[in-house]
């Protein structure tokens, strides 16, 4: 919500707030009214790419496109000479803000290491605003991420839900998700058979339906129970699954359970493509994931992306990038490289998870009345030497600042008098 | 003679002249990388970046016996095969200095997992070579992303971790067939969090930073009398000496004495900054050079010292946060460790995706470098995987540049290297098309890989 993003920015202070617009070079307040002259827009939405065409921006939202847009009072004029705009870019399914330093066990939480079963672990009580990977991750157009469990203690590993990257306390949007480990990973935590992940899974479920009696032994909790209960009742649950075999157990399982299934990972999805276009099961995949890593994933292949569009699937990129979430640009860009079209590269980070995860009204698209969540590009967003040149979340136009430009502006400078210490970028 | 780049070799041929025998001394595991057929090959009308700094734009390029003939404009001999580049781009072979393929292969189950002898944080005498398995798959998709030498590196939980060795990517049955002919050996040694906490965690030494800096010295001293020992030896024997005794062959002593001596080089993994200078600092109390720091999160930090220390920074476009240590990455490192005079960047994948588009991690790092107002062209940033690399791996005189009588290694782009939409095209290995993106037969199929996922029904 727009709101948490000025309460924060107001308890921040504006003294500092304004050094940092300052030195970015930009000035204007919270909430400012924007007006961009002449982008190329891919909206993602209705109108599809639109040249020529300016985007005012108020309120937070996007309050027209179209052309030749009046100046509003006081608005900020950015011209955009014809360079792309998109919606904000999605982070993936990460631990931006869950997790800082990855080998450092004190500022994890994104894993719940408990071997019993949690579904209700709920990764998002844990999310941290301030995390320096917030800011990283914004300045390079990723606006929104989903929050993910790692591979945790059981197959189970809990539930995660969409944040704005946009630093509030409470900037969630939409309802969870419950992620489900099988395949490969999991045999170890499931008796060493793939076969027995399902045992368990069919048992935790059938355990919802009636509750085990009292001495006899429970996969879950009371609490565990009322959450499954909900993601088998029409609940969103991303099963991280690779091997063909296994995505089509995965579907027939999520069909018993009325469980509404997205395959996350599908290095194997092109090979049960028609299948998956049929169950509508959306699939977020890396589309670098060439290499036989392991004995699941022995069909991965660079045009698997390609391949499951032609086929009607719906396809999000995700790798588990968190501190490198803007890989998943490059990712894009690669599978566009594979035959995927690049509109359909662009809607893989921005509106196709965002009705994965069911905050399409909010992001994923640039539409008249939306949050305004976007980017201009310094040329084709899927490019690798393109870099955000302009980034406005929730309305907002970023400092475009980040640990990593402060410490690049302090090295920078050459021979300074006083240790780099001194220099405050 | 010196105990020195193959030290058993060196050993066993004073013990062979002394024995009067002096010739057919054996290399240890020698090369037997011969150049596959090639034909004499005519590029035309290419953009070609030679990996010395220049760009030339409507260029030729020839291809004969193996090595580049001639760039730019030469004399063309009848039946040379042309390929019209159609102002495609052509650049030297793509080299990666930090290979993990063949030690940890895919797929990537404890059975494979060769690349880290953690029984011990000084391990000098193992060779990465001997747990290379050539079938591994990655060195297919490496060749398609233009890889034609790699350097294959033991992993970094040891303080020393053994020797490294290049290799050019061509599959053969035997890692002894894809050994760059005439290549040093590399040392790897690995500073900071990995070796503390491998050791640390099993109650021993070193379990602090300042552990393995000791762990290193210890072993420096001992290979100092090493050296002494055998020179004092060779001494004796050019004297006459007939009842000189040679010192009882050490092979991690050969190791690090052949690191004194200058035939090994050191490619040490180390994030910050204050390490590397740690580091700097006890190569000249022991009289070796540094070839690269490895991963380099904080280089930028340091860039002039690098430079002045004639160090390169084998470094990533944008790997950062991963541990303690890579909290304080920027995407600007590579540019900034390029941008002293002398500053030798490279960059580099340690990883079986990286290793495949090199030139995307080099464009992103050029990008970054131009954005914060350096001057990075194409054909400068080209050589940060190319000559650079090349360099640190003492090899630049055979390849990593289009200079005549230099290995035809050469990569056809479909366009512009630094996109990416980037392909390669064709590449070339001592002037033998061993791919073609357009021909299936010119894409080789590991054994592993061969008739996985048959037809189902």
């Amino acid at each position: 919500m727009i709101p948490s993003r000025l309460r924060i920015r107001a308890a921040l202070g504006c003294g500092l707030l304004g050094l940092g617009l300052l030195g970015a070079g930009i000035t204007g307040a919270s909430a400012e009214t924007v007006l961009i002259q002449g982008a190329t827009v891919h909206t993602l939405g209705s109108k599809g790419i639109v040249e020529d065409t300016d985007i005012l921006v108020a309120d937070g939202v996007v309050k027209s496109l179209g052309t030749g847009l009046r100046v509003p009072d006081g608005a900020r004029v950015i011209e955009a000479n014809g360079r792309p705009v998109t919606p904000g870019l999605w982070a993936g399914i990460s631990a931006i803000g869950t997790a800082e330093v990855s080998g450092v066990e004190q500022s994890v939480d994104s894993t719940n290491a408990l071997e019993s079963m949690h579904p209700e672990f709920d990764v998002s009580l844990a999310y941290n605003p301030h995390s320096t990977l917030v800011p990283v991750a914004r300045v390079e157009g990723h606006t929104f991420t989903t929050l993910g469990t790692g591979m945790g203690g059981s197959i189970i590993g809990g539930q995660g839900r969409v944040v704005a990257l946009d630093g509030g306390y409470d900037s969630f949007h939409g309802g969870y998700v419950l992620y489900i480990n099988l395949g490969r990973g999991a045999s170890s935590r499931t008796g060493g058979s793939r076969a027995v992940q399902w045992l368990l899974l069919n048992q935790a479920v059938e355990e919802t339906v009636r509750a085990p009696a009292r001495g006899e032994e429970a996969l879950l909790t009371r609490a565990g129970r009322q959450t499954l209960e909900r993601y088998a009742n029409g609940g969103t649950v991303v099963f991280t699954v690779n091997r063909a075999s296994d995505i089509l157990q995965t579907l027939q399982f999520a069909e018993d359970h009325d469980i509404v299934p997205v395959i996350y990972g599908g290095a194997e999805a092109w090979m049960v493509a028609e299948q998956l276009a049929a169950a509508e099961a959306p699939v977020i995949l890396n589309p670098l994931q060439n290499l036989p890593g392991n004995f699941d994933s022995l069909g991965a292949r660079l045009d698997n992306a390609a391949l499951l569009h032609a086929r009607g699937v719906t396809v999000a990129f995700g790798a588990g990038e968190s501190h490198n979430a803007r890989k998943l640009r490059q990712m894009a860009g690669n599978a566009a490289s594979h035959g995927l079209p690049k509109e359909a590269a662009l809607a893989a980070l921005t509106i196709n998870p965002a009705r994965i995860f069911g905050v399409a009204r909010t992001f994923g698209s640039l539409e008249e009345g939306k949050r305004a969540d976007l980017v201009l590009w310094s040329g084709d967003p899927l490019e690798v030497t393109t870099v955000a040149d302009l980034v406005i979340v929730a309305g907002e136009v970023d400092s475009m600042e980040s640990r990593q430009t402060k410490l690049r502006d302090r090295y920078l400078v050459v021979d300074p008098e006083l240790p780099r210490a001194y220099t405050q970028p | 003679m010196r105990i020195s780049n193959t030290p058993g070799w060196a050993a066993l041929a004073a013990l062979l002249t002394i024995c009067g025998a002096g010739e057919a001394a054996a290399e240890a595991f020698p090369s037997t990388y011969e150049p596959l057929p090639s034909e004499a090959t005519l590029i035309t009308n290419a953009t070609v970046l030679t990996g010395t700094g220049e760009r030339l734009d409507n260029a030729s390029l020839l291809m004969q016996d193996g090595k580049i003939a001639w760039v730019g404009d030469g004399e063309t001999p009848d039946g040379v095969t042309t390929i019209d580049a159609g102002g495609r781009w052509v650049t030297p072979g793509i080299i990666d200095v930090h290979s993990h393929l063949g030690v940890y292969p895919s797929p990537g189950v404890q059975a494979h997992s060769d690349g880290n002898e953690m029984s011990n944080p000084v391990t000098a005498s193992v060779w990465a070579e001997h747990s290379i398995w050539p079938q591994d798959p990655g060195f297919s998709r490496a060749l398609a992303g233009g890889i034609t030498s790699l350097q294959i590196l033991p992993g970094s939980a040891n303080l020393i971790g053994g020797r490294a060795v290049t290799l050019k990517n061509v599959y053969s049955t035997s890692y002894q067939g894809m050994k760059f002919p005439g290549a040093p050996h590399g040392m790897k040694m690995a500073c900071g969090e990995n070796p503390k906490r491998v050791y640390g965690s099993k109650g021993r030494a070193p379990g602090t930073r300042m552990g393995n800096v000791a762990g290193y010295r210890d072993e420096w001293i001992a290979a100092q009398k090493y050296r002494d020992d055998w020179d004092e030896y060779e001494a004796k024997v050019a004297e006459g000496d007939e009842d000189a005794k040679p010192p009882k062959r050490d092979l991690k002593l050969d190791t690090l004495a052949g690191v004194l001596d200058g035939e090994i080089l050191v490619h040490m993994h180390c994030y910050r900054a204050d390490e590397m200078m740690t580091i700097l600092d006890m190569a000249k109390e022991f009289d070796y050079q540094v070839t690269a720091f490895h991963h380099g999160v904080e280089a930028y930090k340091i860039a002039d010292e690098l430079a002045e220390a004639g160090v390169c920074g084998a470094l990533w476009a944008d790997w950062w946060g991963f541990k303690m240590e890579a909290f304080d990455g920027i995407q600007e490192n590579l540019a900034l460790v390029d941008r002293p005079e002398g500053g030798c960047a490279i960059v580099h994948s340690d990883s079986s995706e990286g290793i495949q588009r090199l030139n995307q991690e080099a464009a992103k790092a050029m990008i970054r470098g131009q954005r914060a107002g350096l001057d990075i062209p194409p054909e400068r940033a080209i050589t940060w995987i190319t000559s650079n690399a090349a360099k640190s791996l003492g090899v630049l005189d055979q390849t990593g540049t289009l200079e005549p009588g230099k290995m035809a290694d050469v990569v056809l782009w479909n366009g512009d290297p630094f996109s990416v939409y980037a392909k390669a095209d064709l590449v070339f290995i001592d002037g033998a098309r061993l791919y073609d993106r357009a021909d299936p037969a010119l894409q080789p199929v590991s054994d592993f890989e061969l008739g996985q996922l048959q037809e189902v029904r």
